[in-house]
């Protein structure tokens, strides 16, 4: 059984959002940047806990990003992966990203292929769907739980309003959120054994993207909060009526 | 050349937000000048024609049972052959579940550049480029798509229904379907409620409620309003409510009308999920609460002395 698990660099949750160069760059100063929550806590530890159910597995993990997103990608090779490709190049568009790990995904057949269901910065939740078109692979999206039974996987995935249950046969490319698994922190023997892990690092394929970021922008500041005394609570319920109009 | 939007549905129905995405294609196609229409695949929801108040001149059906079962594969490989015989350029999805599913596929099957979760209409003064939404809506981009098809999926509650006159003109499309390969076991759906996803009106609790038992305060304001229920991480955690109640970042990012929360404190991870509510009311007695922030009308007081007759002046507006 053979598992990749696509991983991406992204700001802290907490992160103050901030735009440089005209509105047209992110500003990096002073963040600290992570493994996309959604990658990690869910994608990256069910391949692992597969792995520990079957010792067969191999767990591989992949990045397009610089050098700088290396520190992560040994973080996750810590928490349990067993090699690392990064593709070496920088991009926005989902497609160009989808397109680099589907060149590499060809190469390897994999039987299951791991994202988090959104990056937390661009809330694009489009490289796993794109990536299974581009290898002709069933997808399921937004899974709430992942289970394997030999060749077949049973995807739990959010409905609005509930959840459905679905059953493929492998390969299969899945989105992965919350309930998934849960998050791990790595312990000291995973980040020793990380440092000698491999990381390969292959240049990107000429790929056109689709799409590019003309310019950021942050929403307009709120008015203030206004605050009515708890002591009449019901003109709260006026302003909501008549001002705010809402119901 | 029209524009396209996908009609999702549900057990008989076409789901609110693509009735807001149809709205939105409607007036992408009169900006292009075209015209806009549906498609939708699987049983036909009756009164499929009266979609054209939304300013659909035409939906195309493709009626086939394997199609009640949703998979993305079989359903982009479908809608990208009808695009082709409709020959549209413009596709519009709800940024919904399944849109979130299919747009993807369809996106890198046409190699037609994609923008998921847009908030606003195309500005097409300098080629097209679409707003959306970032971290959680704490920031937008501007995005330009450089291909000649195009794609957007619609953030839910970004864009306001305009109904108009008309009726649909009801066409059969006649498309090959493959055989799926994701099969559809169960449904699990919570009844009797109103979903969160697609709620204009939350009330949500958090640990400031103290316990399970004292949820009548959110369960009672949103049976008055006929609005959702929704909770924090730390309420989930501790299993005082289910976690599909859960918002915030690793819950359900929800962009309702009204955002009512109660006892929440209003951590970065929660505001998360609930910052593209249009109206957030906070009621904390802690006035530092971080939520303040965030919100547009308060009540620094407590929420057991408060609750009941915010509830009380509630049921007396609505004649309950």
């Amino acid at each position: 059984m053979k598992i990749l698990v696509c991983i991406s660099k992204t700001p802290d949750t907490t992160a103050k959002i901030a735009f440089t160069d005209n509105n047209t760059k992110f500003a990096e100063a002073g963040i600290q940047f992570i493994i996309n929550p959604y990658d990690e806590w869910y994608a990256l530890v069910r391949a692992i806990e597969l792995k520990e159910a079957n010792p067969d597995t191999q767990v591989h993990l992949i990045n397009v990003g610089g050098p700088d997103a290396d520190p992560i990608i040994r973080k996750a090779l810590a928490l349990g992966g067993d090699e690392a490709i990064r593709i070496n190049a920088n991009g926005n568009d989902s497609y160009y990203i989808a397109a680099q790990i589907a060149e590499v995904a060809k190469q390897n057949s994999y039987d299951l292929i791991l994202t988090g269901k959104e990056t937390i910065d661009y809330n694009g939740s489009s490289v796993g769907g794109m990536l299974a078109e581009l290898l002709d692979l069933p997808f399921v999206s937004l899974a709430t739980k992942v289970d394997l039974n030999g060749t077949t996987c049973t995807v739990n995935r959010e409905i609005e309003g509930g959840e459905e249950v679905n059953e493929v046969t492998l390969p299969v490319v899945i989105s992965c959120g919350k309930g998934v698994a849960e998050q791990r922190i790595p312990n000291m023997r995973g980040i020793m054994g990380a440092r000698s892990k491999p990381l390969k690092v292959v240049e990107p394929q000429a790929i056109d993207p689709l799409t590019t970021i003309v310019s950021f922008e942050l929403p307009p500041a709120k008015a203030g909060v206004k605050l009515v005394s708890p002591d009449h609570p019901e003109e709260l319920v006026r302003l909501l009526h008549e001002e705010a109009k809402l119901f | 050349m029209p524009v396209l939007v996908f009609l999702d549905q549900s057990e008989g129905q076409v789901k609110k937000n693509s009735i807001e995405a149809a709205s939105y294609a409607a007036k992408v196609a009169e900006l292009a000048g075209t015209t806009a229409e549906g498609i939708i695949l699987g049983s036909i929801p009756t009164g499929l024609a009266e979609l054209g108040v939304y300013g659909l001149k035409k939906i195309h059906t493709l009626k086939q049972e394997t199609l009640d079962h949703f998979d993305a594969q079989i359903f982009a490989k479908v809608i990208a052959e009808a695009v082709s015989v409709i020959g549209a350029k413009i596709i519009v999805f709800s940024n919904n579940v399944n849109g979130k599913a299919i747009a993807p596929r369809l996106s890198a099957h046409l190699k037609a550049g994609l923008v998921m979760g847009a908030i606003d209409l195309p500005v097409t003064t300098d080629g097209f480029v679409v707003k959306k939404s970032l971290f959680s809506g704490k920031a937008f981009a501007n995005v330009s798509i450089k291909t000649e098809i195009k794609i957007i999926t619609l953030n839910h509650n970004s864009y306001k229904v305009i109904k108009g006159e008309g009726a649909a003109e009801i066409s059969e499309l006649s498309v090959q379907v493959d055989r799926a390969k994701v099969s559809v076991i169960a449904v699990n759906k919570i009844t009797g409620e109103v979903p969160l996803a697609e709620a204009e009106l939350v009330i949500s609790g958090g640990r400031g409620l103290k316990g399970p038992e004292n949820w009548h305060l959110v369960t009672d304001l949103a049976k008055a309003l006929g609005a959702a229920t929704a909770c924090s991480r730390a309420v989930a955690d501790v299993d005082w409510r289910p976690h599909h109640e859960h918002v915030g970042q690793t819950g359900l990012t929800i962009a309702p009308n009204l955002y009512f929360a109660i006892g929440i404190s209003g951590a970065i991870q929660h505001l998360a999920g609930v910052n593209r509510s249009k109206v957030i009311v906070v009621i904390n007695k802690d006035p530092e609460a971080p939520f303040f922030k965030a919100a547009d009308y308060g009540i620094v007081g407590d929420a057991f002395e408060v609750m009941p007759k915010i509830i009380d002046e509630v049921k007396r507006l609505k004649g309950l």
